[in-house]
């Protein structure tokens, strides 16, 4: 099981969170005009590396809140966990 | 090649089966090959046999990072099926059902292929209307269906909780009788025998680590084997194809997800046939060991593992206990993972790419075993003529970006939600 460490409310057991997928697919920006291929990469375009992967989760049986993680793909490692608003580098 | 047959059988028994020809050389890599396909699992030796058979090209290597069946055509549950609701799944698969009746017998080599029927059971109305919507879609494909009410599978599944106290009743299911199972790892190896003795390669422990591209255009693979030229290559890598994706440059709709199954002990027949929970993600059959064969959702995060976590089976197995009581007093014999090329849209491609000679076939989610045959026959035609089949015309990487998309779930573009 893996153990993820909420940025706000600790550590806690897999069971408590949901995925949310790649955290760093950008939505285009609005109000101007955006190309299909933009929209293509947006909705449907995966790198899915294996290694290092940033990610979304929410933990829905906790506090609600989404936040980022980056995981190892091919080991399950978690190196780091960051607020929404926080970058991971 | 040396045939098999009971005669074959008892002729080598006098010498305590010493002398069986092998069933498939361990070449090294030529130089150059007119197609190289990468991947020696069930769909690259079917199109590596299919190349050879229907389209007499046999200058052929199929290339392998491990041994050939190692990967998910020897991890998965063994279904096969055709029950699909969208014209361009429904055609492509039940094809492929006509090629597995058949299999054994083209290839020389039992595949133990057995249609013993699947059952998907309803658990509300709305899921009977739905599966009604289904079952008449693939009648019209010409697909056998049968709904079923509740009286019904209770004929045929009686072990399966019918009490009144159940969480989530059985209403009825659709049925599709001419659906079954197989010996995956025999697929993978009739396919190989054969493919070998037409005069394919099939070189094992090869593992790709670069293309090389120039103007365009495919000239050939970099390995730890060296450097293979090649006219033409197709990938077969299903989970691995976002890896290879990455060395060409190439971003896919796809992602890489983890599925997990399980095995208990074997017991004596209970289980006729596949069996899906239409309340939970939950699929079981026996094999003919009597092992009860279980599967369920994905782990649900982008993972290369191939090892999965406890809690997603003991999910699984929650939405199984509900369904069949009596599966609490077995024991769980052995569990395992494999990894899925998860597609946006829970649907195959099989589609040339914008480099000339470079040919995709990945997206296979978790239903790829199903479609070896089909994958095989279709994917050697896309590489032998160098346009798509009608069969595989939909299958297109470009669907994504033109809307035409095949999302027989109804699951959007994340497919690996449970």
């Amino acid at each position: 099981m893996l153990h993820i460490n909420c940025p706000f409310c600790g550590l806690r057991a897999q069971k408590e969170f949901a995925y949310g997928g790649d955290a760093t697919v950008k939505r285009p920006e609005i109000n101007r005009e955006v190309s299909k291929e933009e929209w293509d990469n947006f909705v449907y375009m995966r790198k899915s590396p294996r290694g290092k992967h940033i990610e979304l989760w929410h933990h829905i049986s906790g506090c609600r809140q989404w936040f980022k993680v980056q995981r190892d793909t091919a080991t399950h490692e978690i190196f780091k966990t960051a607020k929404m608003s926080e970058e991971i580098v | 090649m040396q045939k098999y047959s009971v005669f074959s059988l008892i002729k080598n028994a006098f010498s305590d089966h010493q002398n069986w020809e092998v069933a498939w050389k361990d070449p090294t890599p030529k130089s150059e090959y007119d197609v190289v396909i990468i991947g020696g699992g069930g769909h690259g030796l079917a199109t590596a046999y299919y190349l050879a058979k229907e389209h007499k090209i046999t200058n052929v290597a199929v290339i392998e990072k491990g041994w050939i069946g190692g990967g998910n055509v020897g991890r998965n549950t063994t279904i096969i099926r055709s029950n699909f609701m969208y014209d361009a799944n429904a055609r492509f698969n039940e094809f492929g059902m006509d090629l597995w009746r058949n299999l054994s017998q083209e290839l020389n080599f039992n595949v133990m292929f057995s249609p013993r029927g699947i059952i998907n059971l309803a658990h509300s109305d709305a899921q009977m209307n739905a599966y009604a919507r289904r079952g008449n879609s693939m009648r019209l494909n010409g697909i056998d269906a049968k709904l079923l009410n509740r009286d019904e599978v209770k004929k045929l599944i009686p072990m399966a909780d019918f009490s009144d106290e159940v969480r989530f009743p059985i209403f009825g299911g659709l049925m599709q009788p001419s659906a079954g199972t197989a010996r995956h790892d025999g697929v993978a190896w009739g396919y190989a025998r054969q493919a070998d003795s037409m005069g394919v390669d099939i070189i094992q422990h090869c593992e790709v680590e670069g293309f090389d591209v120039e103007g365009g255009k495919i000239k050939g693979v970099r390995t730890s084997k060296g450097v293979i030229k090649a006219k033409k290559v197709g990938l077969c890598v299903a989970g691995s194809t976002n890896i290879l994706a990455e060395k060409l440059n190439m971003t896919l709709p796809i992602e890489t997800h983890l599925l997990q199954a399980c095995v208990s002990e074997p017991v004596k027949p209970v289980l006729d046939g596949v069996v899906t929970f239409g309340a939970g993600h939950f699929y079981i059959s026996q094999s003919d060991k009597g092992e009860m064969v279980m599967g369920g959702d994905l782990d649900g995060y982008n993972s290369y593992a191939q090892r999965g976590n406890l809690p997603t089976i003991q999910h699984v197995l929650t939405g199984g206990l509900a369904l069949f009581p009596f599966l609490s007093r077995l024991k769980m014999l052995r569990t395992w993972g494999g990894i899925m090329d998860m597609s946006m849209d829970g649907s195959p491609i099989i589609d040339k790419t914008h480099i000339e000679g470079l040919y995709l076939n990945c997206g296979w989610c978790y239903g790829g075993f199903k479609s070896t045959p089909v994958s095989g026959w279709t994917f050697a035609h896309t590489i032998a003529q160098d346009r798509l089949h009608e069969l595989n015309a939909d299958l297109t990487l470009n669907r994504f970006s033109n809307g035409y998309l095949l999302d027989e779930k109804g699951l959007g573009t994340k497919t690996w939600i449970s």
